[in-house]
């Protein structure tokens, strides 16, 4: 490192340092930029035992992160559960699966906390009052929640089609909505404009490379909770790729610290088929991105020119994974697949990363004895609209005994037997 | 046929300052050439070595992006066309 920093932006393409400032792209090439460590300083400063010590949340981590600092880590995101799903394993044949369950983690159950956590630290640094961002839905909760705790304002954009449960979810904390009219994409590219025009905390623009870096917390949890190893395999839903290689930054990180034995992770990118630019280049063995119009009830994953897309093919590919996409009707059935075989309730994104996994398994990808991670990124409470024709409407009976019996003939005759004469 | 350009404020000290231009050009190619005669500095941010367009360069008309529209794609009167850099987001 050039200069006496802890961390600094530098150029994904031409290196170019920037030091530390709210941009997203390099002035000179206008590639994008991520953030560079002094890996010296850092290795000195950090252990495992440290990590152990501290608080069940992603700050246990700060030096690994971009953080100024006198920041602000009272908001506790992130250490969400890491579960054994040997139901599900069993189902799809796995003797060693792991659900990374972001389902709930804090404050708004979804793994966007992590990421917004981070960006907000910096929003404060460089004295934005406005915090902002283009959404699918999931990052405008964190936003929202987190602006309030922070004392910032938020005002978010969405696309003007979002689930009503991620709009609410948005609003109740104050925040300023703008929908748009048009998809995610139309929403992003209008928020590049106004982050160039005025002087906003854009946490997914301006302020991206260090946003970015809180989704590295999920692959430092995921390597921590298996007693400082690395699974074989990752699944990880894609959305603007941004997740998949930041994990993939972490486990790489934590290769170069020691603090877990080198492994080749094979990573697996999940995408729905009615929005899947990136698996569609993965499939085809290249790198580029030809941009698609989503049409996929996963909104949360609906973005059809991932920023990151380049970059998740290159991980992918490299690593020696793969990339695979699922129908609206798979996705729907790894939703309730997770929620009966694991009681874990997840959002479409999940419902896509569970179909996908099963895809993998299926085809020979993933092996049965191999440590296989799914992440899982948001809360089925927030997407409930995707199930609403799924379940028959239960209709009441009168609160008798015998009525109840008739009900336990008629409606639930498999329980009968189990349940008799238990008392 | 002259089209709007509006310039991003990243490509404007390649175009002493200019925030948009009209420039002449029937389709992409015409229009990338027009641009980059007109404003040297920026010739290079525009295409790669082998004549494509840069991979983090994002280019809109009016509020589609270009690639939908396809490559011989012809301008009409009134086409607003919006240079992104590194499109973010996600």
């Amino acid at each position: 490192m050039s200069t006496n920093l802890r961390y600094e932006l530098r150029c994904r393409e031409c290196q170019t340092r920037w030091g530390n400032q709210p941009i997203s792209f390099c002035q000179n090439c206008f590639a994008p930029l991520e953030v560079a460590y002094d890996w010296d300083r850092i290795g000195k400063e950090v252990s495992k035992d440290k990590i152990a010590g501290r608080a069940t949340n992603l700050w246990r981590y700060k030096e690994l992160l971009p953080l100024p600092d006198n920041y602000d880590g009272s908001t506790p995101a992130g250490f969400t559960p890491l579960l054994k799903a040997a139901k599900l394993g069993e189902t799809v044949r796995s003797r060693s699966l792991y659900l990374k369950n972001d389902a709930v983690c804090f404050p708004t159950l979804s793994f966007k906390d992590r990421v917004v956590a981070v960006a907000l630290t910096q929003a404060r640094h460089f004295g934005f009052d406005v915090v902002s961002c283009s959404s699918t839905g999931n990052l405008a909760n964190a936003v929202a929640a987190q602006a309030a705790r922070a004392g910032l304002k938020a005002c978010i954009f969405i696309p003007a089609d979002l689930e009503p449960a991620k709009v609410l979810g948005t609003q109740v904390y104050g925040a300023q909505i703008v929908r748009i009219d048009g998809n995610y994409d139309h929403v992003n590219r209008l928020c590049s404009q106004i982050a160039d025009k005025h002087r906003w905390g854009f946490v997914n623009v301006n302020l991206r490379p260090y946003y970015a870096e809180g989704s590295k917390t999920v692959g430092y949890e995921i390597a921590e909770q298996l007693g400082w190893r690395l699974p074989d395999n990752i699944v990880v839903p894609m959305a603007g790729g941004s997740l998949i290689t930041k994990i993939y930054k972490a486990f790489k990180e934590l290769i170069d610290l020691g603090f877990v034995e080198e492994k080749q992770v094979k990573f697996f990118g999940a995408q729905a088929t009615g929005c899947s630019p990136i698996s569609v280049a993965v499939k085809s063995g290249r790198n580029e991105i030809e941009p698609q119009k989503p049409q996929t009830i996963a909104r949360s994953l609906a973005i059809g020119n991932p920023a990151d897309g380049f970059y998740a093919a290159k991980t992918i590919l490299g690593s020696g994974g793969w990339a695979e996409d699922a129908t609206d009707p798979e996705i729907v059935e790894g939703m309730t697949l997770l929620a009966e075989s694991e009681g874990v309730f997840t959002e479409t994104a999940g419902g896509v990363t569970v179909a996908v996994a099963r895809k993998l398994y299926v085809q020979g990808r993933i092996r049965p004895d191999e440590t296989t991670v799914l992440c899982i990124t948001g809360n089925g409470l927030k997407t409930t609209d995707a199930l609403a024709d799924k379940f028959d409407t239960v209709e009441p009976i009168p609160p008798k005994l015998a009525a109840f019996e008739q009900f336990l003939e008629t409606q639930f005759s498999g329980a009968r037997a189990a349940g008799k004469g238990a008392a | 046929m002259s089209v709007k350009v509006s310039i991003p404020s990243a490509f404007r000290r390649h175009t002493e300052g200019a925030d948009h231009c009209e420039c002449d050009g029937t389709d992409l190619a015409g229009l990338l050439d027009s641009l980059g005669s007109r404003f040297p500095d920026l010739k290079p941010h525009l295409r790669d070595e082998q004549g494509n367009v840069r991979r983090f360069l994002n280019i809109y008309v009016n509020d589609e992006d270009i690639r939908f529209l396809g490559k011989d794609y012809k301008f009409k009167e009134g086409d607003e066309v919006t240079l992104v850099p590194s499109i973010a987001g996600g």
